[in-house]
């Protein structure tokens, strides 16, 4: 079952009077439980195309459809509403609120849900734990490491229980160590719960745990791939 | 939660909140002991009034208080005050026989206000008996006794039982008078009224002048407590509508008018220190909007709408001003305790507030009703101040906010 697909996706930016065609004419649908990388060299469209699949960036031209919904269709204020209750993000840096706890951080996307303070409380526990950060869940950010926090960002984004999470570069401030560990856990919640995951990355370890690899250059799909 | 982060995202940046608390600290500080300074000395000036010169009622023959004519007169003034000192409410009353006139020293003379009083009674309803400086109220001198003021008493040289003449016009026109001798000198707060008003028996005037010992022109009524005027007022207008019955406000409207006016100055101070605040405010909140761009694009991201993002910085707001506000108003609150008993001396500048009848000794008084109009200005402050930088907040675009270089 497709949870993503897109038709004749673009994005042209007129940037002092020349146009930049950052994604041109995309048509790409991605599955359930997919694991997929979008790589790329800089200024190959990979963020413009994570954006306008997020919801945080319009086409110019083309249609993203996530289940029933036309998201191009969507106001801004519906967008909103849209990606809270349908998307996970997590982002490269400064992904967490610095003023609040680990547990806190995951309950705040629950809150803004509307769900109760019990369920809030139990989620935020259970995926806290199963990021193997049980026993820092009043730490705040700042006494976390930069491989815990991003954890955590993967904790809060599955929280309200996406369509998909999208990951815009999520290891590249990471240590190695770091960055096996995070990859290990989204790669167990993608493989046990079928959580689909996308990625946009440089890094070749995530690369390597992909089981489908998008490339792009130049805003077009050079080359998509499916790892057995 | 909304209100959970926006109080800890105050204390984010400390040293930058507690430089712009402090600084709304010391405007709402110097707000509200304003408000308690001035306060001080309009109740003062008020009470002075009162329990000096005025009372809380006074009856005068109609029309005189437009047109003091000697000759209008209540005759019977004397037994009418008696019978209104009887009266619930009341605490006393008394008759005053009032001519205008000279005084004369052997150095020099000035023009003055002859109240004709029977002290006893007269220490019952204003408190001049207690001001005596020099001398005595009414005792020490037999013959034509006369109290006068301070500052009457400089002018023309005097002392106690210094002789001075009086002269006046009685009540056929002829120029009447008598030599007195200087008894008392007081002093009251509002020097005018020290150089402008003297006392003698009213037995003593009224014989000189030609009129009955119970005449007078004036009747004045003291109540048991400021807040029964209107009801007195009310019964006395009712029962002596031959009379002028009119309360302190109308008999004295400068002092009046300090009620009125002290409210609106100070919401004109108020607001001048609140509108130099405001930009401190603006500048704070501008700076941690823009410090948090990428923060607040990473929650418009996962799905705060703007409803919510805007309510934060405003919450985030208010709540940095009201800590101020607050910290201000305990601070002005605690100088006024400790001022209130010890006074404040402005003797230094006070020559020219005592003509204007003000002590130059202010206790100053807060009351609950200002504490609250500070709370709500500082409130509104407080949101008005959010307006701009929730604003930009709101135009961030959460895909360029999310990766925007800080």
């Amino acid at each position: 079952m497709n949870v993503i697909e897109v038709k004749n996706l673009s994005k042209i930016y007129n940037d002092s009077e020349v146009k930049v065609h950052a994604v041109q004419g995309i048509d790409l649908a991605i599955q359930e439980g997919e694991f997929t990388a979008i790589v790329g060299p800089s200024g190959c469209g990979k963020t413009t195309f994570l954006n306008m699949l997020g919801g945080l960036d319009q086409p110019t031209e083309g249609s993203i459809r996530v289940g029933e919904t036309m998201v191009n269709d969507l106001k801004s204020s519906e967008l909103i509403d849209f990606r809270l209750h349908n998307i996970g993000f997590v982002f490269q840096a400064y992904n967490l609120i610095p003023v609040l706890t680990a547990k806190e951080n995951v309950e705040f996307i629950m809150q803004l849900q509307g769900k109760s303070k019990e369920e809030r409380d139990k989620r935020a526990i259970s995926l806290l734990t199963e990021v193997g950060l049980g026993d820092r869940v009043d730490a705040r950010p700042s006494r976390l490491s930069g491989g815990q926090q991003q954890r955590v960002a993967v904790a809060r984004a599955l929280a309200s229980k996406p369509k998909f999470v999208l990951a815009d570069e999520p290891t590249a401030n990471l240590d190695s160590t770091s960055t096996e560990t995070l990859l290990d856990i989204m790669e167990r919640l993608n493989r046990e719960e079928n959580i689909t995951f996308i990625f946009s990355t440089h890094d070749a370890r995530v690369v390597n745990k992909a089981r489908r690899v998008i490339q792009l250059e130049d805003g077009k799909i050079i080359k998509d791939e499916r790892k057995a | 939660m909304i209100l959970s982060i926006s109080w800890r995202n105050v204390w984010r940046s400390k040293t930058r909140s507690v430089v712009i608390l402090l600084a709304i600290a010391l405007g709402i500080f110097t707000g509200v002991f304003n408000y308690a300074f001035y306060n001080g000395m309009a109740d003062q000036r008020i009470n002075s009034a009162i329990s000096t010169e005025a009372s809380h009622i006074q009856i005068h023959p109609k029309g005189y208080l437009d047109e003091p004519d000697e000759k209008n007169y209540i005759s019977n003034a004397a037994s009418l005050a008696s019978e209104i000192s009887d009266k619930d409410s009341v605490k006393a009353a008394c008759s005053r026989f009032i001519v205008q006139g000279m005084i004369q020293s052997p150095t020099t003379s000035s023009g003055i206000k002859i109240m004709g009083i029977n002290p006893e009674i007269e220490s019952t309803v204003t408190n001049v008996h207690s001001k005596i400086i020099d001398g005595a109220y009414f005792e020490g001198v037999k013959r034509n006794p006369v109290v006068i003021g301070q500052k009457l008493a400089d002018k023309l040289k005097l002392k106690v039982r210094s002789k001075v003449v009086i002269t006046f016009a009685d009540a056929s026109g002829y120029i009447s008078g008598a030599s007195f001798r200087v008894a008392g000198i007081y002093e009251t707060s509002n020097k005018m009224y020290d150089q402008t008003n003297i006392f003698v028996r009213a037995d003593d005037l009224t014989s000189l002048y030609g009129a009955d010992i119970n005449a007078g022109h004036e009747i004045a009524v003291l109540l048991n407590q400021s807040d029964d005027v209107p009801a007195v007022l009310t019964g006395l207008t009712n029962k002596y509508q031959q009379y002028d019955v009119k309360e302190w406000r109308k008999i004295m409207p400068e002092v009046s008018m300090l009620e009125s006016s002290l409210d609106i100055s100070m919401y004109i101070f108020m607001i001048i220190i609140l509108l130099a605040l405001t930009f401190g405010i603006i500048n704070t909140m501008l700076m941690a909007v823009l410090e948090r761009t990428k923060e607040l694009g990473m929650l418009m991201s996962i799905g705060m709408n703007k409803g919510r993002v805007f309510k934060m910085i405003m919450i985030e707001t208010v709540f940095l001003s009201l800590i101020g506000g607050v910290v201000g108003i305990i601070i002005g609150a605690l100088v006024t305790v400790l001022t209130a008993k010890s006074g404040i001396d402005i003797s230094i500048v006070s020559e020219g507030f005592g003509a204007m009848g003000y002590d130059s000794m202010v206790y100053p008084v807060l009351r609950i009703k200002n504490v609250i109009d500070v709370v709500v200005m500082v409130f509104i402050t407080g949101m008005l101040a959010a307006l701009y930088p929730a604003y930009k907040a709101l135009k961030l675009k959460p895909a360029e906010a999310i990766r925007i270089d800080m």
